[in-house]
């Protein structure tokens, strides 16, 4: 059953990101990116990383995906319900894409990856990642606060109409 | 009995938000009235808790709540609320003087510009005067140690108009700050070697052994019981600052530049008695070193601030060194190790020296009303030398005053009889029976009781003084007399209560001996035994003992030392049988030094700050004239004259080179320019590329 | 779902996606949204072998600070989105090529 449930989540990521990738629509495209955010979060459930999940939904469902709904909103007509999006250089992108694609796989694939074989059973990882954050990543977690303080204020300026 | 607590700790807080954000909405409806009912439910539920604790009348009653607030996992730091006799008292007192002082405040600031400021700010400070009093830990002591200071800050500085009253609240603030240092760095030690902050945690792993085995193995090798009784002095420092002892006590006299019933509050009653507090809660882990050291400061700080008193001449200053001395009292008693007559002198002069600073306050009221009427901006209000003759004017101001006065001054039937002679009792049995600490010493202890019975004559004398200069002789302003009169009731009830309970019977109780140590508040309170094990500790079973002794002479030398203070005192200031201007001459440079405070402040102006900033200027100096001037400029007029010299050079040989080069990229530009595109995408496509390519590169 | 390669397979699928979207869309939101499916892919990289591989936290901490780092970037992004609306009027990024001069 689980098998079965990540398969279906796997394939829920794939083509919903197919879609925002592929799509005609703009709208279209961000409901599918929401897509590939659930499942991700659903991945993320299955290795075993509940804070992440939470995190994944909040952050970015919650967050992220609202901002861009709000970047689409202001800067297009809305009355227009059909908001169409193009492309370009759509050919030479496909090529090259698929050609780090295959470089990817060919990379990845043929590797047998150390322990694979046994996966490492992890129990609430939230206390985990607690204590790493206030011992061994103090310094990091101190500066991706000063850095979000200054995404915040950047933001902030850089929104204001008299530039 | 905890949820009453914590009822005591929030209600005022509550006050505080009420008052700054409604802020003028209820001013004109009486909106002061919300923080006045406030204080006083704290005072009924405070009550309550005295009415339990007494019920039970257990000396080692004790409560405790713990609340985890930051768990780094090897580091833990709990919050809590901690309950036991001591605490109760302190919870009755704080409540009582804050409700009063706020039923005052409704008439004195009326008409204020920032009255529910005021308002709000009195509420922030009861809170966190609670939240010292329940705190059970050194850390939240610390935490709200820093807010009673902004507190006071914020009230000192309350007409901040005035530049002295700005200049005061920031020197109030600084000078703290230094004691907070030593105190925080002396929490740090105990938390590096016990792991804890929690007071009782601390008691029983120094009395398990934990810092003889973990002190000199986390601090170098040093000797542990040197380690403790560094720690102790270091905690102590706060209470140096806070509690005005010498040499950090000159904020505490500019800190009258504050609203007077502040003063009663704040400088007198409750936040500057923290530091006494503090000293009670760390009493079990201080060695004999230590205490000596305390003792000391304390008896220093004693008779050095009543020496000042006698020659000021502004009746709040008066006052305020008065509160100096006292503290300096109630410190050099628990240095002794006299517990009980330390914090017993704590709670009676909270009584009568809020009343004394409430009752000054009316009489200024009055001057204020006086000035008023006739247009007069000029003439300074708080002076007793504009004073005299006022007790027909304001009979109730002055029975206060003279109630009190008595209680200050140690005269029997008054409560601070009681507790001065107890302290007095207490320097004499420790000059009498100490063997350790340095103090024990070549008979050096003896400085204590002298110290002690010295501050009592002065104050006896100064007090009189006071009274004789503001309510006896004949006014010295008459047009300003004549428009005096006594304040409102909501001003003088509050006196009127502190100045009963200014009397004997309040502490000794059930007993209605005038000189009895049998009270309900000796056998609620009762010294803890100390939990130092590293090296000599205080020993209290022969000092109590020694204090048994010494309880009868101490009490007719005390007796004999204040009727000698009062007697002077009615002798120049009352008879006139002395003239007070010929014993300024006469003592000159004593006199100067007195009126001039001992020149403290200049000594600190002069002393430190100037060198300091002369020194910071020096340094300036010598990064301008020499550092820029020879090194960096000198360097640059050098590599300028060489640049020019190289200069030349390149213009021939370099530059054709470069030109040349210049020529190829230009023709290279040309050709490659169908590349860029400036468009983003296109680059990154490039990118992508590239990358593929050094891949297939380096693998095939 | 017990092997790790199932779980870079979808990572890589969903990087060159994401790539894709990056490389020839002309709405720059559409571009934001494509550099998100890039980040979620790495993410999904980092805990899978942290699971697999590392047998510990560190891989869950890294992608805790990409997050911020997506939530930060895209807040920023959107601001100079709307910068660039409020000056041409529309946000194709291929017309947005002031480089060139």
């Amino acid at each position: 059953m689980a098998d079965f449930i990540f398969w279906v989540i796997w394939a829920l990521i794939v083509a919903s990101a197919a879609l925002v990738a592929f799509g005609n629509n703009l709208i279209h495209s961000v409901f599918a990116l929401m897509g590939t955010f659930l499942g991700v979060a659903g991945i993320y459930i299955f290795l075993n990383a509940d804070f992440l999940a939470v995190t994944q939904i909040v952050v970015y469902v919650g967050g992220i995906l609202v901002l861009l709904v709000f970047g689409i909103m202001l800067t297009n007509q809305i009355s227009t319900a059909r908001i169409s999006q193009s492309s370009v250089q759509k050919v030479l992108g496909l090529v090259v894409v698929l050609g780090v694609a295959a470089i990817i796989l060919t990379a990845v694939l043929p590797h047998d990856w150390v322990g694979s074989t046994l996966p490492m059973e992890f129990t609430d990882t939230v206390t985990g990642i607690g204590n790493l954050l206030f011992t061994d990543y103090l310094i990091l977690f101190e500066i991706a606060s000063v850095l979000l303080l200054g995404a915040l204020i950047g933001a902030a300026t850089l929104a204001r109409k008299e530039l | 009995m905890i949820k009453l607590a914590l009822f005591i700790l929030f209600l005022p807080l509550f006050s505080f938000v009420f008052q700054i954000f409604s802020f003028r909405r209820f001013e004109e409806k009486k909106g002061e009235w919300v923080s006045v009912g406030i204080q006083f439910i704290t005072l009924i539920l405070s009550l309550v808790m005295l009415g339990m604790m007494l019920s039970k009348s257990d000396p080692n009653f004790s409560l405790e709540l713990h609340q985890s607030w930051l768990d780094l996992g090897i580091f833990k730091i709990d919050l809590g609320v901690y309950i036991d006799n001591i605490t109760v008292i302190m919870l009755v007192v704080v409540a009582l003087i804050s409700s009063l002082v706020h039923l005052y405040s409704t008439a004195y600031m009326a008409g204020d510009v920032r009255f529910s400021r005021y308002f709000g700010f009195l509420g922030i400070f009861t809170f966190s005067m609670n939240g010292i009093v329940l705190a059970n830990s050194l850390f939240m002591i610390y935490i709200f140690w820093e807010l009673v200071g902004l507190s006071s800050y914020l009230l000192i500085g309350h007409w901040w108009e005035k530049e002295s009253a700005a200049n005061a609240s920031k020197k109030a603030f600084i000078t703290n700050r230094i004691g907070d240092i030593g105190m925080f760095t002396g929490m740090l030690i105990i938390a590096t070697v016990l792991g804890t902050f929690n007071f009782q945690l601390i008691g029983e792993r120094i009395h398990d052994g934990m810092w003889a085995a973990n002190a000199g193995m986390l601090f170098g090798g040093i000797d542990p019981h040197k380690l403790l009784t560094v720690a102790g002095v270091l905690v102590f420092m706060g209470a140096v600052g806070k509690s005005a002892q010498f040499p950090l006590h000159v904020w505490l006299p500019d800190a009258m530049e504050g609203p007077t019933p502040v003063s009663a509050l704040i400088h007198a009653a409750t936040m500057v008695a923290a530091g006494v507090y503090l000293v009670v809660r760390i009493f079990p882990f201080l060695t004999a070193d230590a205490m000596a050291t305390i003792a000391f400061i304390g008896g220093l700080t004693a008779i050095y601030a009543a020496t000042i008193a006698i020659t000021q001449n502004d009746i709040k200053k008066v006052l305020a060194y008065s509160t100096v001395s006292q503290l300096g009292y109630m410190i050099m008693a628990l240095g002794t190790g006299a517990y009980v007559a330390g914090f017993f002198h704590l709670v009676t002069h909270a009584m009568f020296k809020g009343a004394l600073f409430l009752a000054s306050g009316s009489v200024i009221h009055a001057m204020h009303h006086g000035l008023h009427h006739l247009n007069d901006h000029e003439t300074d209000p708080q002076d007793m030398r504009n004073m005299g003759g006022l007790r027909t004017k304001m009979p109730i101001t002055f029975g206060v005053f003279m109630v009190t006065t008595a209680a200050i001054s140690g005269i029997p039937l008054f409560s601070g009889f009681l507790s001065k002679d107890a302290i007095l009792a207490g320097t004499w049995a420790y000059a009498a029976n100490v063997h350790d600490g340095w103090l024990a010493h070549f008979h050096l202890a003896w400085i204590l009781p002298v110290f002690g019975f010295g501050a009592a004559a002065i104050t006896a004398f100064y007090m009189f003084r006071l009274i004789f200069m503001t309510f006896y002789g004949e006014a010295k302003q008459p047009q300003i007399f004549r428009h005096i009169k006594e304040s409102p009731k909501v001003m003088t009830i509050p006196l009127i209560v502190l100045a009963i309970l200014s009397l004997f019977f309040v502490f000794t109780l059930p007993s209605v001996n005038p000189i009895s140590d049998h009270g309900w508040f000796t056998t609620v309170v009762q010294s803890p035994e100390s939990a130092v094990t590293t090296g000599p500790a205080f020993d209290l079973e022969h000092f109590e003992h020694g204090m048994h002794e010494a309880h009868v002479p101490a009490m007719v030398t005390s007796l004999l030392v204040a009727g000698l203070g009062i007697l002077l005192s009615v002798l120049v200031y009352l008879l006139n049988k002395i003239s007070a201007e010929k014993l300024a001459t006469k003592l000159g440079a004593l006199y100067r030094g007195s009126y001039n405070k001992w020149y403290m402040d200049e000594f600190y102006i002069n002393g430190i700050i100037r060198p300091f900033l002369k020194g910071c200027n020096a340094l300036g100096r010598f990064d301008l004239d020499f550092y820029d001037h020879y090194l960096i400029n000198g360097w640059g007029r050098n590599t300028k004259r060489t640049s020019k010299g190289v200069g030349m050079a390149d213009d021939l040989i370099v530059d054709g080179a470069v030109n040349f080069a210049g020529i190829i990229f230009q023709w290279l530009g040309w050709t490659l320019k169908f590349v860029q595109t400036g468009k983003i995408q296109n680059y990154l496509i490039f990118v992508l590329i590239g990358a593929a390519l050094l891949y297939v590169v380096n693998v095939f | 779902m017990d092997h790790l390669s199932s779980y870079l397979v979808l990572s890589a699928i969903l990087f060159s996606l994401g790539l894709y979207t990056v490389v020839t869309r002309r709405n720059a939101v559409a571009i934001l949204m494509g550099v998100e499916l890039i980040l979620n892919a790495a993410n999904i990289n980092f805990v899978a072998f942290s699971k697999f591989v590392t047998h510990n936290l560190d891989g869950h901490l890294m992608s805790v600070f990409i997050i911020m780092l997506a939530a930060a970037e895209a807040a920023v992004a959107l601001a100079i989105v709307l910068n660039l609306y409020n000056d041409r009027g529309h946000i194709n990024v291929d017309e947005a090529n002031a480089l060139k001069q």
